[in-house]
């Protein structure tokens, strides 16, 4: 879609965006480009329009103006109910190899990606027989099943309890150290940012335009005490203008 | 008895011999003429001639079939039409107003017409099964294909499941649980419907053999007749429930 003869090809890369629903104007001017494999947070005020931005970089919505491409196959996680409960663990996760036309080869990712989430002994159950952690898992499993090449979460843990979405966040880092994938994360959550992403986007109120880039050069898996991630999070903090208690101090 | 499911057998059962010890009682008691109030062991012997003649068992064998025909064909017609209304809205915009007026006609308004279009017989009784059924189900399809979250045809689209895949793979398996707690209700409907029918429209069927013994005067038969048609209504209700053990319709009920 772009004109641009940039040398990298960026998997992902919105330009100059801008979208109003009626008189709503929700983004203006935004652009990002994301690298392969990299892995992009995107945090901003409740209400400034970040799961728009995701739902425009899946294709779901068209922008008012700005350019979006978009190269391979990018899926998305949902905050919940995104598997389907009428199918098994198996049945889900099989949704993302459909376009592997080998029965063995099909059967033998499958196990793979079981093993990958720790589900064995779990292949027929419903979601609804499982935790909210494991859901979530299969959730992971599904869209690094096959050869998907974006990953789009839109708040994936936050339907989790706490200790659940801390050991959500290094499943998730380990995931992609076996699968590498191109993912942008919207998020509520600072810390699961400062964790875990390469880039943090700060969105401003709506109609949001970017009001801060934040990039983290340190490896994953990083802790949470890590002063990598407390900086981060301290630095996020100012830049949505919540850090009075640290000023006070 | 620790558990509750024997208190369910034994407890229903004391009730049903209390009852049927106060009914025996009061039969004894002369109060009221044996042909209006039929003692127990009348009806047990009527019972009995009624199954040696075997009109009962021929009786029981025609109003099933009806219902079942005139059900299944409902639901036959009333899913898929239904589906329709749910993912097109200029159908639903069109159909659904006639579909509500026909909903509230009774079936059994249209048991002239039945008739006089179809005679006495099967075709009558089927028809106004049909009736009850169809309209039901339509309209209970419809809002649950109205109700589908849209993540799940957001998922669908982004693993390649269009036309007759999504249908198979996310619209029906999404509004099954709902639809079968309609088909439960609907087949409840039915036999209700079976038996008015036949009792006007019929030359056999259970309906018609309660007229029959109204005209009769047999008040045991009757009996026999009313107790027949109360357990096979229990009976396909029964049946019906299983489908909501299917285990990839669980998750409408266990949460």
């Amino acid at each position: 879609m772009t004109a641009s003869s940039a040398p990298v090809q960026y998997p992902l890369e919105i330009s100059g965006l801008s979208l109003s629903f009626g008189s709503i104007e929700v983004l203006r001017d935004v652009s990002i480009a994301i690298a392969p494999w990299e892995f992009v947070a995107v945090i901003g005020p409740s209400g400034c329009g970040k799961s728009t931005l995701l739902n425009v970089l899946s294709g779901e919505v068209i922008p008012s103006s700005g350019l979006v491409s978009r190269y391979g196959q990018a899926r998305m996680i949902y905050q919940h109910d995104g598997l389907f409960p009428w199918q098994t663990v198996t049945e889900n996760i099989s949704l993302g190899l459909r376009s592997i036309a080998d029965d063995n080869e099909r059967f033998r990712q499958l196990q793979e990606l079981l093993e990958l989430i720790q589900l064995h002994g779990f292949e027929n159950h419903y979601p609804h027989q499982l935790s909210g952690g494991m859901r979530q898992r299969v959730e992971l499993a599904r869209v690094l099943a096959g050869n998907s090449d974006v990953l789009l979460m839109d708040e994936p843990f936050s339907s989790l309890d706490y200790l659940t979405r801390l050991r959500m966040r290094g499943e998730l880092t380990k995931l992609l150290e076996d699968r590498p994938r191109t993912v942008v994360l919207v998020t509520h959550d600072i810390e699961e940012a400062a964790q875990l992403a390469d880039r943090i986007i700060v969105l401003t109120d709506r109609p949001a335009r970017i009001r801060r880039e934040i990039s983290i050069h340190s490896p994953r898996p990083r802790d949470l005490t890590d002063s990598v991630v407390v900086d981060t999070t301290r630095r996020i903090l100012a830049e949505l203008d919540m850090d009075t208690v640290t000023e006070a101090k | 008895m620790k558990n509750e499911a024997s208190w369910s057998v034994v407890l229903p059962v004391i009730l049903a011999a209390v009852l049927i010890a106060a009914w025996a009682l009061l039969s004894t008691t002369g109060l009221f003429p044996a042909s209006a109030f039929p003692a127990p062991m009348a009806v047990l012997q009527a019972f009995h001639g009624e199954l040696t003649s075997g009109r009962l068992s021929n009786d029981i064998v025609t109003s099933l079939f009806r219902v079942c025909c005139g059900f299944l064909i409902a639901v036959g017609c009333g899913i898929p039409i239904g589906v329709w209304m749910g993912q097109i809205t200029a159908v639903r915009l069109a159909l659904l107003p006639l579909t509500n007026f026909f909903r509230n006609l009774s079936p059994l308004a249209w048991m002239p017409f039945a008739i006089l279009w179809l005679g006495v017989g099967d075709a009558a009784s089927i028809f106004l099964i049909f009736l009850s059924v169809f309209f039901p189900v339509v309209l209970a399809t419809l809002a649950a294909v109205a109700g589908i979250p849209a993540v799940h045809f957001r998922v669908a689209r982004s693993y390649g499941l269009r036309g007759f895949e999504k249908l198979t793979q996310v619209t029906l398996p999404a509004i099954m649980p709902q639809v079968i707690t309609t088909l439960r209700v609907a087949a409840g409907v039915a036999w209700l419907v079976d038996v008015a029918a036949e009792m006007i429209a019929g030359r056999d069927g259970l309906g018609f053999a309660v007229m029959d013994s109204r005209n009769g005067l047999r008040t045991d038969i009757l009996v026999v007749e009313m107790i027949v048609i109360g357990i096979i209504g229990v009976l396909i209700d029964r049946v019906l429930v299983q489908l909501t053990t299917i285990s990839s319709v669980r998750w409408g009920y266990d949460r």
